[in-house]
């Protein structure tokens, strides 16, 4: 455990040294606020639209940028450390090789989620304090569930590019594969079940459909912070198959775990298997 | 307790054979230099005793444990080769993340870093350090946690000689007190004064090992006398002629001495019958450096594989 906390300490003052931590927050932060404040500007005014709107708006953005700062963040865990020659050498030392990889996901995920905490809670903060007559729980809740969820899916994406990083012997490869991932999962993959749908003429199992959604953790996360307000209406294009989801938002939390345990262990499991 | 035994090791690599049949041990106190071209399996001798691989046949014991056994790892040191910090972090912060992974008392690691030479630097970053400094860095993190066994892969590279006698001293030190270390060179004039047995390897196997004495004894390699005659060059040759010895080559040199390429076994009974015969103003005696006996025990085959150098 010591060893574990050892790298993840390096990790985390890393990302306060090259100041990660705090232009991930400000950016958070400030996007946040921007969509709070200019919420309502299709409407043809300036000011906060309602605490639903302004979640989807965040959760909309939030699944093109917090992949992308994951895989940023963590596709060089294990590639970086080799190409410096610094993972043959951590490797004499008594360290395991699932505990060098746990002790890089907890300090990368802690950076995440010290970042979305600060990011998102100021933002959350300033809105309480500012927008008059918003309803403090409600946006005390939603809030609470967008944090976290944005921290399961940070967290999914930094062990997806672990999967990469125990794989290539190459940085820029690495690199290359993180971006493919962000693609495949943020752009290509509504796309491709929106032609599914639209080939199959309605053929396709219509109880099965729905659940190729779980295969997405963006789409997971998506629906879980719009569907958790109850109104359905908002769910636009594939996501609206998320409606006939009979497994309810326990499911959907569940899912976005699954999401981060299932790509840790493979990385774990490939990197145990790998010839240093 | 031998600070690693390899006993009839092999080790393969997508089925071609890296190392085939070792057999080495290093007891505490010693220095072992591990010498081979490039490829001869020196880094995967290194690898199986650091536990980074399993041996394909064989067993390898260190420390009187199982290689790679956090118990073991803890009291090994070891310098890889070109290794390249984490530049954004200062000497200080390097070691001492290195420190707390060993288990190394913290206050090691300032004077470790007084000890290789980096006292004034050890608060710059590592990406401003030079390659000696860096190679002294990673010397001091070889030294953690006092090892009872050290493997320095090419330690003297980047330093300057003076920093090179520092380090030999030190080792000489560590020696003293009980530490069995592995010193992999290509430097071999620079080694030799410091070892105290050799193992040179070759395609996978060992060729050759012990101390120099030893190793002089088996290569069986003609002695040079340089000798300096007292009235001419060609009197002398005569007189070794009429000695009769299998001793065959005899150079007269610029300088106006002759060197005769002796045979070991003769080399005394040469040396009586010139002495005696009064024909000799000097004589010198160069035993095969570590350099000559290497190149003799990889061949000629494997000078092809010396160009790489590293």
């Amino acid at each position: 455990m010591n060893s574990i906390w050892t790298i993840a300490r390096k990790e985390l003052s890393d990302s306060l040294r090259n100041r990660w931590l705090m232009a991930i927050s400000l950016v958070f932060a400030t996007l946040a606020l921007g969509i709070a404040w200019f919420g309502a500007a299709a409407s043809g005014q300036v000011g906060y639209a309602s605490t639903p709107a302004t979640i989807a708006s965040l959760a909309s953005l939030g699944i093109f940028l917090i992949p992308l700062i994951a895989l940023l963040l963590a596709y060089d865990a294990i590639v970086g450390e080799e190409e410096g020659g610094t993972l043959l050498l951590l490797m004499t030392y008594p360290l395991s090789r699932s505990q060098l990889l746990l002790g890089k996901f907890l300090g990368h995920g802690l950076t995440l989620a010290l970042a979305t905490l600060i990011g998102f809670g100021v933002a959350g903060l300033a809105i309480a304090l500012l927008v008059e007559d918003v309803a403090i729980i409600n946006l005390a809740i939603a809030m609470f569930r967008f944090i976290a969820s944005t921290v399961l899916l940070g967290w999914g994406f930094i062990a997806l590019a672990y999967v990469v990083s125990v794989r290539v012997g190459e940085k820029p490869i690495a690199a290359g594969l993180a971006l493919a991932i962000w693609f495949f999962f943020v752009l290509i993959f509504d796309l491709m079940l929106l032609g599914t749908l639209v080939a199959s003429e309605g053929k396709f199992n219509a109880e099965l459909l729905p659940w190729l959604l779980m295969l997405n953790p963006t789409d997971i996360y998506r629906l879980l912070n719009i569907v958790a307000f109850g109104d359905t209406g908002q769910l636009s294009g594939v996501l609206s198959l998320g409606a006939d989801l009979p497994i309810g938002a326990a499911g959907l939390w569940i899912g976005l775990v699954l999401w981060f345990v299932i790509p840790l262990a493979s990385a774990l499991l490939l990197f145990r298997n790998r010839r240093i | 307790m031998s600070c690693f035994r390899l006993e009839n090791v092999s080790y393969r690599y997508d089925k071609s054979p890296v190392l085939h049949g070792i057999d080495l041990r290093l007891e505490p106190g010693e220095i072992l230099g591990l010498f081979g071209h490039n490829g001869a399996g020196k880094t995967t001798s290194i690898k199986l005793i650091l536990g980074l691989m399993q041996p394909t046949q064989g067993t390898v014991s260190v420390l009187g444990g199982q290689a790679g056994d956090p118990q073991v790892t803890q009291y090994i040191g070891y310098l890889p080769e070109n290794v390249m910090f984490y530049p954004q972090l200062t000497g200080r912060e390097i070691l001492s993340h290195f420190a707390r992974l060993k288990g190394a008392s913290l206050r090691q690691v300032p004077e470790l870093l007084e000890q290789v030479g980096l006292g004034d630097a050890m608060d710059a970053r590592t990406k401003t350090y030079s390659k000696g400094m860096r190679q002294r860095l990673g010397l001091a993190q070889a030294l953690l946690g006092k090892p009872k066994l050290l493997m320095l892969d090419e330690p003297t590279v980047g330093l300057d000689p003076v920093a090179t006698a520092d380090l030999y001293r030190l080792l000489r030190d560590l020696r003293d007190e009980g530490t069995g270390i592995v010193l992999c060179s290509h430097v071999l004039p620079g080694v030799e004064p410091y070892i105290d047995r050799a193992a040179i390897l070759t395609e996978g196997s060992l060729k050759a090992a012990g101390d120099l004495a030893a190793l002089r004894r088996q290569a069986n390699m003609p002695v040079t006398l340089s000798l300096d005659p007292v009235h001419s060059v060609s009197a002398l040759e005569k007189l070794i002629d009429r000695a009769g010895t299998s001793s065959g080559l005899m150079i007269k040199t610029d300088s106006g001495r002759l060197r005769v390429d002796v045979q070991p076994r003769e080399k005394m009974a040469l040396l009586q019958t010139v002495m005696a015969s009064g024909e000799v103003a000097d004589v010198s005696i160069h035993q095969p450096s570590l350099e000559d006996i290497y190149v003799h025990f990889i061949g000629s085959g494997g000078l092809a594989h010396r160009g790489g150098g590293q």
